[in-house]
């Protein structure tokens, strides 16, 4: 992955441009965790002892 | 807020010879020859620090471990008399207490592992050193602990007896809650901004600029998961003590707890991975380090979030309870990670420091003394339930 990179201009776009990429991956992932974890939201659904 | 089971806990006799006296006991034994030989033969004669390691097993568990884990005190205040998540009460004394008990045993560590102890102070009263991290840390920690020991000290007084005095400091909660938090955020950051002057002794998959959110975020996931640990170790072993109002609410601070701390470790798997995307470590990731890495990460960080939400989704108690003690040794592992296994990572292994037996065993000794003066004051104090004299107060 570190071949092409010969300047600091080229290792900053490789880097930012993936970090971009995985926190618009990250955001959407999130979302459905998200709702993953609310699916059942109630309240007051407690387990009794 | 009402209780049934005002049953001071004084009036409950205990039996001496149980198993947990018996091994502190032990420990306890073993630890204070330890201590002798720590203050009169020096640190070299208990441990295998020196000039080229001078921080070791003491800095990585009592002092970084020590401080996560003690987050829940923060964590729990500042979701209760901030927050306002008032069905959440019957936690906030525990954990507040195991706060100040772990700020306290990381001060008493630090006299340990600090080679001249009587100087402590001298960061505040000799020599500043305003422009080192370390004062931060030192000013952050000397002042979280007093904060701690002012919001521990209601329940104290109510054992006590002053009641103008605990009238006095409970006015002063919200003040010390949110001071808690500023304290928090500040040295709990900096434990991590102090191996950013490492970068090429710490292992690239473990350093990262961002090394201070990721100390500050994972302490918040530590916290949590303590204070679910802490409850149902309390709940086995003091459920005699506890009032109705604790036992009712124990199961919704799980689940509550559980559901904060599962997005808590969604979020820090997600800074951790882009702290790799931003060093471009990826191709670090097929060495035994970084596997070692993987095993972190996914192992301590995915599936304890995973497990967490499959536990609040499905109501299962149990399953958060376990998770709870599964994220807590991943903290552990990943504070002794930074400072023990992948610092001086470039190092041959004869060469790089590894742990004394006699360091290990004072720190069972400090973390025991901890456990034994919780259990005192939970049987000697209103932790657990509220006191019969104060029950309009809470």
């Amino acid at each position: 992955m570190t071949e092409s990179i010969h300047t600091l201009q080229e290792f900053m776009l490789q880097t930012k441009g993936i970090i971009y990429i995985l926190a618009i991956g990250y955001l959407i992932g999130f979302t459905c965790f998200w709702k993953f974890l609310h699916r059942r939201g109630n309240k007051e659904d407690v387990p009794a002892e | 807020m009402t209780t049934e089971n005002t049953t001071a806990p004084v009036a409950i006799k205990r039996p001496l010879l149980t198993p947990f006296n018996v091994i502190a006991g032990i420990i306890i034994l073993i630890g204070l020859p330890l201590t002798y030989l720590r203050f009169t033969g020096g640190l070299g004669a208990v441990s295998n620090l020196d000039n080229n390691n001078p921080w070791g097993f003491w800095i990585g568990f009592d002092l970084l471990t020590g401080v996560a884990l003690a987050a829940g005190g923060y964590v729990t205040a500042a979701a209760v008399e901030l927050f306002g998540k008032k069905e959440y009460h019957s936690a906030v004394r525990p954990a507040i207490l195991t706060g100040f008990l772990g700020y306290s045993l990381v001060v008493f560590a630090l006299l340990y592992d600090v080679g001249r102890p009587w100087r402590l102070p001298y960061p505040f009263f000799v020599s500043q050193g305003v422009t080192s991290i370390m004062f931060e840390v030192g000013a952050c920690v000397a002042l979280y602990l007093t904060v701690l020991f002012l919001e521990f000290s209601p329940a104290a007084l109510e054992w006590l007896g002053a009641k103008k005095l605990r009238r006095v400091v409970v006015r002063l909660t919200i003040g010390l809650t949110i001071l808690g938090v500023v304290l928090s955020t500040l040295h709990q950051s900096s434990l991590g901004a102090m191996y950013l002057i490492a970068p090429s002794k710490l292992h690239p998959l473990w350093y990262s600029p961002y090394l201070p959110i990721f100390f500050f975020v994972s302490s918040i996931a530590a916290g949590l998961s303590m204070v679910i640990f802490e409850g149902s170790l309390s709940y086995r072993n003091f459920s005699d003590i506890m009032d109705e109002d604790h036992r009712k609410n124990r199961n919704r601070v799980v689940l509550g707890f559980g559901k904060a701390a599962s997005l808590v470790l969604a979020g820090y798997f997600a800074i951790k991975v882009f702290g790799v995307a931003l060093g471009n470590h990826w191709h670090l990731l097929s060495t035994p380090y970084g596997l070692w890495f993987l095993v972190e990460m996914i192992g301590f960080i995915l599936l304890p979030c995973f497990a967490y939400a499959i536990g609040v989704r499905d109501r299962n108690v149990k399953l958060i309870r376990w998770t709870a003690l599964w994220t807590v040794l991943g903290i552990v592992l990943n504070r002794l990670n930074i400072t023990l296994f992948t610092f001086n990572w470039q190092l041959p292994a004869d060469q790089r420091y590894s742990p004394h037996w006699m360091e290990i065993g004072i720190s069972v000794f400090v973390v025991t003394i901890g456990v034994v003066v919780f259990k005192f004051i939970v049987t000697h104090m209103p932790i657990f339930y509220e006191h019969p004299d104060y029950k309009e107060a809470h």
